[in-house]
């Protein structure tokens, strides 16, 4: 039963979906917008699983005085004072939580994301290095596309019109084969699941 | 002109006849029974010729036509001639009109009505979608039921996942951790799905050797289920005691906040091998790069086109498009899986003819083809 009720449920659900898409009823839009409610509301209880965890690793580093130890307490200091405050005075704006997520939170976010900058450089510094024939062809590509999107080569018109041309057609193009590839992956993994053949995910087999 | 129009109007009058002006309701096809078309001639009508108004006023009634209230604005310039009452309530009956008014105009089209929409219980629009469906379930269904008969399929090694022995093999053999990420997708995605059954295989190798697997998570579900999912990994291997599960754990949901994290634990921990497999954004290059600057082997795959190229320039292997959701059948060689892929094989050979099909008829003008594939 712990193994048959699991698939049951994925069967039943995934099928319930699917019928749905083809049918526009009322009734049909209830059901959908009740299931993904549903899914909602187990995502919502799942996070305080993730939390107990995320406590119990952070703990089980500090008791161990493991490398960095005070990082992990101060992971759990934060995660604590930032549920207080944000129970203790809502999270309506000007309050106390929004001001440590919009002035700590947000600018510590933005500052990883900043990274993304040096790293596409220091990529495409290895990636576009032209050791053969077709590294060539992709360094060129990456040339007219980088200049004719740029704001002084979109004005300059064979930059911009090739630009254009490279990813209006050979690019979308392979990314269309992708798309399908991708769809139709989908679909198989999809309904491998619904029909019980795919059962990894459940773990216990 | 106007001169013209209002003569025309004025000898309406004296004959005794009024122009009327009618809207035409029907019901918004393939929907909930929420939408009400509501079509009229072309504007003005004749008795507001000589002002053309800019805009009227589109007016409705519920349940009689005593109380109309607008629901929008219509515009003299509005080629459509149409428009669509939306969020409308099942079983009760709606009243339409036009209006204008102004200081010493007040005119109203004729009310067209009662009308109540109906609910229809199929999306005819879609039926090419569940056609397209039936087939792909047919051919999936015929080709897992041939592997269950014990057909075995011929599958083509897949760079990426011939690797991951090697992989594996050399985190072993440096005494190094592997670093496993499924990025950011819940357990709603089929990528997700997907890097699930490549951890148990990954799971199941990593414990024959006794190799510690990291897999900090950024979705509390995919935690739990991979926690499981690692734990039948070590017990298939036969080293259940060997599985920890603190080393799969959950870092946060937030999108940077869990690239600062993994980027952490690689700088720390230094993997021999960095593995990638699920629904990866904007953090996909800070992971793939910062595990590169460490020397790491890398291998990912994920389900999108745009974060694929960055994996490309910064990975060792990369999983393209479909051999993500391939890679499962690869790994576990179970033939029903097996069976999966090959069904998807040949809908690849069936979509490319459609398309070459449908190219060739576009480039003579026949869009017939083409429109088939069209849904609402």
């Amino acid at each position: 039963m712990r193994r048959s009720f699991p698939i049951i449920v994925c069967f039943a659900f995934g099928i319930v979906m699917l019928a749905q898409f083809f049918i526009p009823s009322g009734f049909s839009s209830n059901v959908r917008s009740e299931i993904t409610d549903w899914a909602q509301i187990i995502y919502a209880s799942a996070l305080i699983v993730g939390i107990v965890g995320l406590m119990k690793y952070h703990a089980i580093r500090i008791s161990r005085r493991s490398d960095g130890w005070f990082y992990n307490l101060i992971t759990i200091l934060s995660l604590v004072f930032m549920a207080f405050i944000g129970f203790a005075f809502g999270r309506m704006d000007g309050s106390p939580f929004m001001w440590l997520f919009n002035y700590m939170m947000a600018p510590m976010q933005a500052s990883v994301f900043s990274l993304l900058a040096f790293f596409v450089a220091s990529a495409a510094y290895r990636g576009f290095q032209a050791r053969n024939a077709e590294a060539v062809l992709l360094l060129a590509s990456t040339v007219f596309i980088m200049f004719g999107i740029a704001s002084v080569g979109n004005s300059i018109r064979p930059f911009s019109d090739i630009a254009v041309w490279i990813l209006n057609n050979p690019s979308m193009a392979a990314r269309r084969g992708i798309f399908i590839g991708v769809g139709l992956g989908t679909i198989a993994v999809s309904l491998r699941v619904i029909l019980g053949v795919e059962r990894t995910y459940l773990g216990k087999e | 002109m106007n001169r013209l129009l209002s003569a025309i109007l004025f000898l309406l009058v004296l004959f005794g006849r009024s122009y009327s002006f009618d809207l035409h309701l029907a019901d918004f096809p393939n929907d909930d029974g929420t939408r009400i078309v509501i079509k009229w001639d072309s504007l003005p009508p004749l008795e507001l010729a000589n002002i053309n108004p800019e805009t009227y006023n589109h007016e409705r009634a519920v349940d009689s036509p005593d109380q109309f209230v607008p629901v929008s604005l219509v515009y003299r310039s509005d080629t459509t001639l149409s428009a669509v009452d939306e969020r409308l309530e099942r079983g009760r009956v709606y009243y339409y009109r036009l209006s204008y008014e102004d200081s010493a105009t007040v005119w109203h089209s004729n009310i067209a009505g009662p009308f109540s929409p109906r609910e229809n219980w199929y999306n005819i629009n879609r039926t090419n979608v569940l056609i397209g469906i039936l087939i792909t379930g047919i051919m999936v269904g015929f080709f897992i039921l041939w592997g269950k008969k014990g057909k075995s399929f011929y599958l083509r090694p897949i760079a990426g996942l011939v690797a991951l022995d090697e992989a594996i093999g050399r985190a072993t053999e440096m005494g190094k951790p592997i670093l496993y990420s499924s990025g950011r997708g819940n357990m709603q995605r089929p990528a997700s799905i997907a890097s699930m059954n490549i951890f148990g295989s990954v799971a199941e190798k990593v414990a024959s050797y006794g190799t510690p697997l990291i897999f900090p998570n950024n979705d509390p579900v995919v935690t739990a289920v991979a926690q499981e999912v690692a734990r039948e990994g070590y017990t298939k291997a036969g080293h259940p005691v060997q599985f920890n599960p603190d080393n799969i754990y959950f870092v946060t949901d937030s999108q940077f906040g869990y690239a600062a994290a993994v980027d952490g634990i690689m700088l720390r921990e230094r993997p021999a091998t960095n593995l990638f497999f699920g629904t990866f954004e904007a953090e996909s290059l800070i992971l793939a790069e910062t595990g590169n600057s460490i020397g790491a082997i890398q291998i990912a795959g994920t389900d999108s086109s745009i974060q694929m190229a960055f994996f490309i320039v910064a990975c060792d292997y990369v999983l393209i498009g479909e051999e993500l959701f391939a890679a499962s059948g690869y790994l576990s060689g179970d033939p029903q899986v097996v069976g999966t892929l090959k069904g998807s094989d040949y809908l690849k050979i069936i979509i490319i003819a459609l398309l070459v099909i449908g190219a060739a008829l576009a480039l003579f003008n026949l869009t017939w083809f083409v429109n088939l594939f069209v849904t609402g």
